[in-house]
């Protein structure tokens, strides 16, 4: 049963992406209603078990409105002049206790799975990239044989052009950064998130991951991103002035890419960058030729 | 005692500015309760208007100009201080609606008023403890406003935490003195509350008529009871939490700063064993109200009534379990966050008894659809849509994508803003004619009670949409992409706030036309014990106890 409703859902799911029509698959689309596109397959069971709760919390909520509805009608003083003088019912009461029970205990299970899910990457992580948040920016510290570390920050307006990211549908406003975590496709990357100055959150939605960067520990969380593109989050801590203004961009690519890219980072991160920009157009474009 | 013939001297009682200030009556305490609760609500609405106003559209636009204004900042200066600003305004908006409208509200102002009543009690058991318990608010009120005009981080004015004030932000993150005012400020609205409670249990327990067991007192009373209960167990905790904020910032303590061996996350723990109970403390006093609100104009008992009594206990109590479900990404192990699922998804049972009860009260019932009923009806439909929501955040996997969300601000807006608050509207219109004597206009009350009910959906409904996208609280600004639902959401709050000023000038009307109410204006179904005596009552009640079968 729960199959075929991972089937109806996932049409209702394709249905939407149509509507909102040439949508961008790794970051908010305008009117959206629903979570962003899942890059993981956690955030793939996240998006199943919302939708999961959901099949549960719209028919009670849509029970209740009918109740009150059917009172309303049957029971106003104009239809009902006499009111009855129950008060007592164990039958219903037992029901009404009883069911909302079960109702939980169907969402316990998949939500237990879930949790465990979260826990559970499924294999050793390929590489352990440390995130540290400062008011209010981003340093990524690449825990590799020859270490490489660098901060993020949000793109100004003035360094568009410097660093060719013009294009606001790639590189959105609030959102793009000077200068992205890039990661392999398709291997566990770890993350480990500690804050130096206040707690701030580090957040990927369309990974399904979030997980406070609190001073004076380590937080530990995984992704293992299936899709190539990239990615945008935001700070999910209040931590002062600027906290709108300190988002999270991940580039998800290829492993020769990342290899390449990793490579030239040690020496010359901003030209890393571009040469990988300019890869990652050009392998665009031959698809879209290919096509 | 029982038969307490006393001073039927209903004159000797002060009059003038002595009868408000040195007042020791629970009814004229109330009665300021409600006052300050009615001005408080006035500033927080208007601080979330203007929060609204700023998110109507994206870039940053009254904020900077704002600050210009009030700290006489110019250039980028302005704009850091109007970004700050904007947080210390989420921040006032939260502690002025929790501890200065909400909670003073139902339980200074309904509870004074009407528990002693329902029970037959003469009044309070300490007069002049329910005296301070009033008067340490204005001070704590106006402790929490200069707060917002004096200097917290450098270049930034007002306490720009949030409500929950996490360290190591609220504390080496904000120096400046705001942030003190603001702790010494809910110091002293604590004890204020404090003394509520203690106040509360003694009188319900104690005072109660002959005959009256406690299985047979109203049900606003019980959840008063419950009530009082959680403030009097959870709010020595905050008291704890804040005053070691306060060391830590002032003399030199390290509690909750990791570098000298203390640990912010401890103070989270502290923090939601308190807030998490808090927001059964405002909702609680509101299943009482709307119980007796349904029962009354259905013409019915309350339907279940013992299972509605010990179902807010199960709630007050399983309360106090689930607090580390607000702390589900700050690292907290798989087997901490599976047993905070578990207990969470417990508290849904009890809720869903209440919801059902109410319908069942309804059912078979001769209906009228007075404004208290109104509120009343719209509070169960909307509280159930916050309590499936939160049902979902309970599950840390999801919550994991919706923490720090407008997800989480459209779910507890609409068990709060949309819950309480319509519990307190309704509690309001049901007792208008009974604590003044006169009879609002329906007209008016009813146009009030359809703008809000248009208002807040708007305002909070798209909230949701926007959560699920993933747009972070807590943002002055946000991606283009967000735009669309945000703009709704503003104008949303502007009808909301149009429907404040119908509901003054309702009042304003109420007081010109001076419709005469009498002492029961509701019928048959007004059985608690306040509805056998005149409206407005005498300013000492009860002087012959009532006797209850």
């Amino acid at each position: 049963m729960i199959r075929a409703m991972r089937k109806l859902l996932a049409g209702v799911g394709a249905s939407a992406v149509f509507f909102a029509g040439a949508a961008h698959a790794d970051q908010p689309r305008p009117w959206e209603t629903t979570f962003q596109q899942p890059a993981t397959d956690i955030m793939r069971q996240i998006t199943w078990f919302q939708d999961y709760t959901l099949w549960f919390i719209v028919p009670i909520t849509l029970l209740v409105l009918v109740l009150l509805a059917w009172c309303i009608v049957k029971f106003r003083a104009g239809a009902n002049p006499t009111p009855s003088r129950t008060s007592h019912n164990t039958l219903i009461e037992v029901i009404w206790t009883v069911g909302p029970v079960v109702v939980l205990l169907f969402i316990a299970v998949p939500s237990f799975q879930l949790l465990t899910a979260q826990y559970s990457p499924p294999e050793e992580p390929k590489l352990t990239v440390k995130a540290t948040g400062n008011q209010w920016n981003w340093d990524y510290e690449y825990q590799t044989d020859a270490p490489l570390s660098f901060n993020s920050a949000i793109l100004a307006d003035g360094d568009r052009a410097a660093a060719g990211k013009e294009d606001k549908a790639v590189y959105p406003r609030l959102l793009a950064v000077d200068n992205e975590m890039v990661v392999p496709v398709n291997e566990v990357v770890r993350v480990l998130v500690t804050g130096a100055d206040v707690i701030h959150s580090f957040a990927m939605p369309a990974f399904g991951i979030k997980v406070d960067a609190v001073p004076g520990r380590i937080n530990e969380t995984w992704f293992k991103a299936d899709k190539e593109g990239l990615y945008y989050g935001q700070c999910s801590e209040l931590c002062g002035k600027d906290h709108a203004f300190m988002p999270i961009a991940i580039r998800v690519v290829s492993n020769d890419q990342f290899n390449t890219w990793m490579a030239a980072a040690k020496n010359d991160l901003p030209g890393a960058n571009k040469a990988l920009m300019a890869e990652v157009d050009n392998t665009k474009k031959v698809a879209a030729a290919g096509n | 005692m029982a038969h307490a013939v006393a001073h039927d001297d209903h004159a000797h009682h002060p009059r003038g500015w002595v009868r408000w200030v040195y007042s020791t009556n629970h009814k004229d305490i109330g009665t300021l309760y409600l006052i300050f609760a009615i001005f408080a609500g006035i500033v927080g609405g208007g601080l979330s208007i203007m929060i609204r106003w700023e998110l109507a559209e994206p870039g940053i636009q009254i904020f900077p100009g704002l600050a210009s204004m009030v700290y006489g900042v110019n250039g980028d200066a302005a704009l850091d201080a109007g970004k700050s600003m904007f947080n210390a305004f989420t921040t006032a908006h939260a502690l002025v609606m929790i501890f200065f409208m909400v909670m003073p509200a139902m339980i200074g102002g309904f509870a004074n008023w009407m528990v002693p009543i329902m029970i037959g009690a003469p009044d309070m058991a300490f007069p002049r403890m329910n005296n301070i318990s009033f008067w340490l608010l204005p001070p704590a009120f106006i402790l929490l406003v200069t707060s917002m005009f004096v200097p917290s981080a450098p270049g930034a004015y007002g306490v720009g935490g949030g409500w929950t004030l996490y360290p190591p932000f609220s504390t080496s993150g904000q120096p400046g003195p705001a942030m003190d005012l603001a702790i010494l400020s809910i110091h002293v609205a604590g004890a204020s509350s404090i003394l509520g409670a203690i106040n509360f249990i003694t009188t319900i327990f104690n005072m109660r008529a002959p005959g009256m067991t406690l299985h047979k007192m109203p049900l606003f009373a019980w959840s008063v009871l419950i009530t009082a209960f959680l403030l009097l167990l959870s709010l020595p905790v905050l008291a704890g939490a804040i005053t070691m904020l306060l060391t830590d910032r002032n003399f030199g303590t390290s509690f909750f700063a990791p570098e000298f061996g203390g640990d912010p996350i401890l103070y989270q723990h502290l923090f939601w064993f308190f807030g998490h109970p808090e927001v059964y403390i405002l909702i609680l006093p509101g299943f009482g109200i709307v119980s007796h609100v349904i029962s009354t104009f259905s013409k019915k008992p309350v339907f279940g009534y013992l299972g509605m009594a010990y179902a807010m206990v199960a709630i007050g109590a399983v309360g106090f379990v689930v607090w580390a479900h607000h702390m589900y990404t700050t690292g907290i192990s798989l087997d901490t966050q599976r047993y905070f699922v578990f207990a969470t998804m417990v508290i849904a049972v009890p809720t869903g008894v209440k919801i059902f009860s109410w319908i069942a009260t309804m059912w078979g019932g001769s209906i009228s659809f007075k404004t208290p009923m109104l509120w009343a009806i719209g509070f169960i439909f909307l509280f159930t849509i916050g309590g499936v929501t939160g049902v979902q955040l309970a599950n840390a996997g999801l919550d994991r994508s919706f923490q720090d969300t407008y997800y989480v601000v459209a779910h507890f807006h609409y068990v709060l803003s949309l819950g309480a608050v319509f519990a307190i509207f309704a509690a309001w219109y049901y007792w208008f004619p009974k604590m003044t004597g006169y009879m609002y206009s329906p007209m008016i009350a009813n146009t009030h009670f359809w703008v809000t009910f248009v208002g807040v959906n708007l305002v909070f409904f798209p909230q949701h949409f926007l959560g699920l996208a993933g747009m972070p609280r807590r943002y002055i600004d946000y991606p283009d992409a967000f735009a669309g639902w945000n703009m709704v959401s503003s104008y949303g709050s502007y009808i909301s706030g149009f429907a404040v000023l119908i509901f003054l000038y309702g009042v304003f009307e109420a007081f010109q036309k001076k419709r005469v109410a009498g002492a029961n204006p509701w019928g048959e179904g007004a059985t608690t014990l306040e509805w056998q005596l005149p409206s407005p009552p005498p300013f000492h009640q009860w002087e012959q106890l009532p006797k209850v079968k």
